[in-house]
Parts: C-alpha cells; sequence; structure tokens
C-alpha cells in the first residue's frame, strides 16, 4: 500500500506530537502541572475542527456553484469528522477541567454544573448543535438534489452565523477559560517556546488525521452512490 | 416590470394578504397576550434581570410564530407562480421587508402588553424600545432565511426551532446583554455602541447571505 505524502506527514507528526508531547520538557505551573501537555491534544482538536468546518464550508460552495453531487458528499463527510473532532475536543476539555477547575471538596456534580456555564464550552456546543441540526435538516429531506442543495445553503449561512458565536460571544462575557485576550492559543506569546516546537506540528498531524479519515468516508460514500453518480454523466 | 416595482407590489401582496386572512394575525396577537397572562400570573412583577430575559425569550418564540408562517403558507403552486412572475432576490427581499413591519408591529404589542401586565422596571423606557425594535429586525432577518430552507424540508416547524436555535442564541445573548443599557447598568464608554455596531453588522450580513443564498432555494 501506498500512502500519499501527506498521510505519511501526519504519521510523522503525530508520533512527535505523542512522544514528544509527553517527553520533552514543559515549563512548570504548579497550576497546572504535567496536565500543560494536553495543550498538544486538546487544542488540536478544536484547531481541526474549524479547519474540517471550514473545507466543509468550501465544498458546500462548489456544491452550489456546479450541482456535483460528489461535492455534497464531500462536505457531508468533512463537516461529520468535524463534528467528531469536537466531541473530542469536549473530551480531553473534560480531563483537563477535572483536574484544573474541578474543586475536590465540592462533590462532583456541583464542579459539573460550574464547568458547563463557561462561556467558552457553551460557545463550542452551539458550533456542534449547528451541525447537528445540519444532520437532522440532511435526514428530515427526501429528495437527492434537494437535500444537496438546502443542506449546502444551511451549511454556508450557519458557518457565518457560526463566528460571532465562537469568537465574539466568549469575548463579551467572564469566563475562566485561557485566552481572554485575542485569539486563543493564535497569540504567539501565550504558549512557551519550549511547547510551541510541538504545539504546531501536532496541530497540523491532528487536522491531517482528520482529513485522512474524512477522505476514507468520502471513498466509501462514493463507491456506495456508484450507479447514481455515473448516471449523471 | 422593473424590479423595484415587483417589490413593492410583493410587499403590498404580503400586506393584504396577511389583512384579508386576518385569522393569522390575529392568532399571534392572542398568542403574546396568552403567554404574557401566564407569566403575570406565575410571577406577578417581574424583577430587571427576569423581566429583560423573559421578554427576549418571547421576542423569540413570537418571531417564530409569526415569521415561520410566511414560507410555510405558500402552496406549492403559488410557488410556482411566483417563480414565473418575479426573481429570487426581489422576491426574497419582499419576503424581509414583510417579515420586519410585522415583527416591529409584534414587538410594540408585545412590550406594551408586558410593561402593562409585567411593569416597567427600565429606567430609560425609550432605549429599551430602540434596543428591541433593533433586536426584533434581526431576529426577523435570521428567522425569514431559516424559514426559507425549513419550508423544502418536513415537519417543517419543528425544524425552524432546531436550526435556528443555535444560530440565534449569540444574536440574543448580546442583544440581552445591551439592554442592560436601559436598565440603569454602567458599561464602560463606548461599549454599548460597538454591540449596536455589531449587531447592525450582522443583519447587514444576515441580508447579503440571503440575497446569495436564496435563488439556490428558489429553483426546485
Amino acid at each position: 500500500m501506498r500512502l500519499a505524502w501527506w498521510k505519511i506527514a501526519s504519521i510523522i507528526l503525530l508520533l512527535y506530537a505523542v512522544v514528544g508531547g509527553l517527553l520533552m520538557p514543559v515549563p512548570a505551573l504548579s497550576q497546572l502541572g504535567e496536565t500543560i501537555r494536553n495543550l498538544y491534544f486538546h487544542v488540536c482538536m478544536w484547531f481541526a475542527m474549524m479547519i474540517l468546518f471550514t473545507v466543509s464550508i468550501v465544498h458546500s460552495i462548489k456544491y452550489l456553484r456546479n450541482s456535483d453531487f460528489r461535492h455534497d458528499i464531500k462536505a457531508r463527510s468533512y463537516a461529520e469528522v468535524g463534528t467528531f473532532m469536537g466531541i473530542l475536543g469536549y473530551i480531553t476539555g473534560g480531563i483537563w477541567a477535572s483536574f484544573t477547575w474541578a474543586d475536590p471538596n465540592n462533590p462532583a456534580y456541583a464542579s459539573f454544573g460550574s464547568i458547563m456555564r463557561e462561556p467558552k464550552l457553551i460557545g463550542a456546543a452551539m458550533a456542534l448543535l449547528i451541525y447537528g441540526a445540519y444532520f437532522i435538516l440532511r435526514s428530515s429531506i427526501k429528495d437527492m438534489d434537494q437535500r444537496a442543495r438546502v443542506s449546502a445553503v444551511y451549511n454556508v449561512f450557519a458557518y457565518t452565523m457560526l463566528f460571532p458565536s465562537i469568537w465574539i460571544i466568549p469575548r463579551l462575557l467572564p469566563s475562566l477559560h485561557p485566552g481572554q485576550e485575542g485569539n486563543p492559543a493564535l497569540n504567539f506569546n501565550d504558549i512557551d517556546a519550549r511547547m510551541r516546537i510541538v504545539f504546531y506540528p501536532a496541530v497540523l498531524g491532528w487536522t491531517l488525521l482528520g482529513a485522512w479519515i474524512a477522505t476514507i468516508k468520502i471513498r466509501i460514500e462514493l463507491i456506495r452512490e456508484k450507479n447514481i453518480l455515473s448516471n449523471e454523466k | 416590470m422593473h424590479p423595484y416595482k415587483q417589490y413593492k407590489a410583493l410587499v403590498k401582496k404580503e400586506i393584504l394578504l396577511e389583512l384579508r386572512q386576518q385569522h393569522a394575525l390575529y392568532g399571534i396577537m392572542l398568542y403574546i397576550a396568552s403567554t404574557i397572562f401566564v407569566l403575570y400570573l406565575t410571577l406577578g412583577d417581574a424583577e430587571a434581570e427576569t423581566w429583560n430575559a423573559l421578554f427576549w425569550v418571547t421576542q423569540l418564540f413570537i418571531c417564530i410564530n409569526a415569521v415561520a408562517k410566511s414560507f410555510l403558507q405558500e402552496a406549492k403552486g403559488r410557488m410556482l407562480y411566483h417563480f414565473s412572475i418575479t426573481g429570487p432576490t426581489t422576491f426574497i427581499l419582499a419576503k424581509i421587508t414583510y417579515n420586519i413591519v410585522l415583527m416591529i408591529l409584534m414587538n410594540l404589542i408585545n412590550l406594551l402588553l408586558y410593561t402593562a401586565f409585567l411593569g416597567n422596571p427600565t429606567s430609560s423606557y425609550i432605549t429599551f424600545m430602540g434596543i428591541s425594535l433593533l433586536g426584533s429586525v434581526g431576529l426577523s432577518l435570521v428567522f425569514t432565511m431559516l424559514a426559507a430552507i425549513a419550508s423544502k424540508a418536513m415537519q417543517q416547524a419543528s425544524l425552524m426551532a432546531i436550526l435556528g436555535f443555535p444560530i440565534i442564541i449569540p444574536q440574543l445573548l448580546l442583544l440581552v446583554r445591551l439592554s442592560k443599557t436601559a436598565f440603569s447598568e454602567i458599561f464602560k464608554g463606548g461599549v454599548p455602541m460597538q454591540m449596536v455596531m455589531l449587531l447592525s453588522a450582522l443583519d447587514i450580513s444576515v441580508v447579503l447571505l440571503a440575497v446569495i443564498l436564496y435563488p439556490f432555494l428558489w429553483k426546485d
């Protein structure tokens, strides 16, 4: 089996991110301890999610331009993997929050309640809900062409409206989550230089892995819909 | 016919239709009245914070009810007729205009009944009214577009809520926060103006998106 260069790059980058992420030196902060290494996983998931959603919307626009059914399949697959990455982002975030935010003196549900009220978490939940709605919309339209067209329109519309919820709203509300001023994790000074050399490759690696999963899903779908696609030509 | 004339004729048609089929209009008014009556019976005089939050939630539900039917009531045959006489851009702009007018009217009724039943905790009624008008324009814009999308699917009414809520929440949060200026909460200088600009920018982008995207929903 021959792998494309970017798939090999993904494997190498992720190996580096996992091994380097767990072994290489990190700043010692009493508040975070060794959980600081979660940065290479948690933050990367959200990056991968946003990038995959962006790829999805690009395919939706392409579908609207030329009504090629393949683009619809691609838009859906990227959105699915993006949602999956978002869920992983929640899980890794939960691991982090249980160390940094949860108060061991309180019962778990009390900490859970206050963590769930975090504006940044709600903003991220909005993003996932929007894509949940996107899948529900898809399943509620029978006609294939119409499904592709209407869901592409919703994808473009929702993605544009998503920006205020992720980038603007959390800044208006007080929050415990890091990255209060400016774009979280994009600010060059936020991250220690020792971590940056692992962090950026990790972002790239996870995104490429997401793209890899999506391409496999697309290939399966294309085989499944072969009859329709060949009739189109 | 010139697009502008078409646009005027379409808006006029919507208004005429509403005035002739009065049951829909009275239906929404009754909806507002009964909601507020229930709120009054369960709450009595509300505190400023609660009043503000409830007002916007009511506003949201009114908007869903008022705007949803703008596309749902269009029968297949009538859409075909529209298709043959006008363009998608004119059509969606006419719908938007009409829904804004409708929502502003409903907003004023809502506000009036709120003050009558739940008291008036605002320190500047005019400011609050202005903010609520800005908000109702934004809500009706977003939901017009969503109604257009949902009208293509099954179970349209419930789908509207599923599609709409995650999208509208940021805007609603901004509005709730902005309306606190009308409750004598002190803001950092220029912040309320910034929020107004942000909301207006959102409104403009929704109109632009509607004009760009509606043509794709239009052809069946």
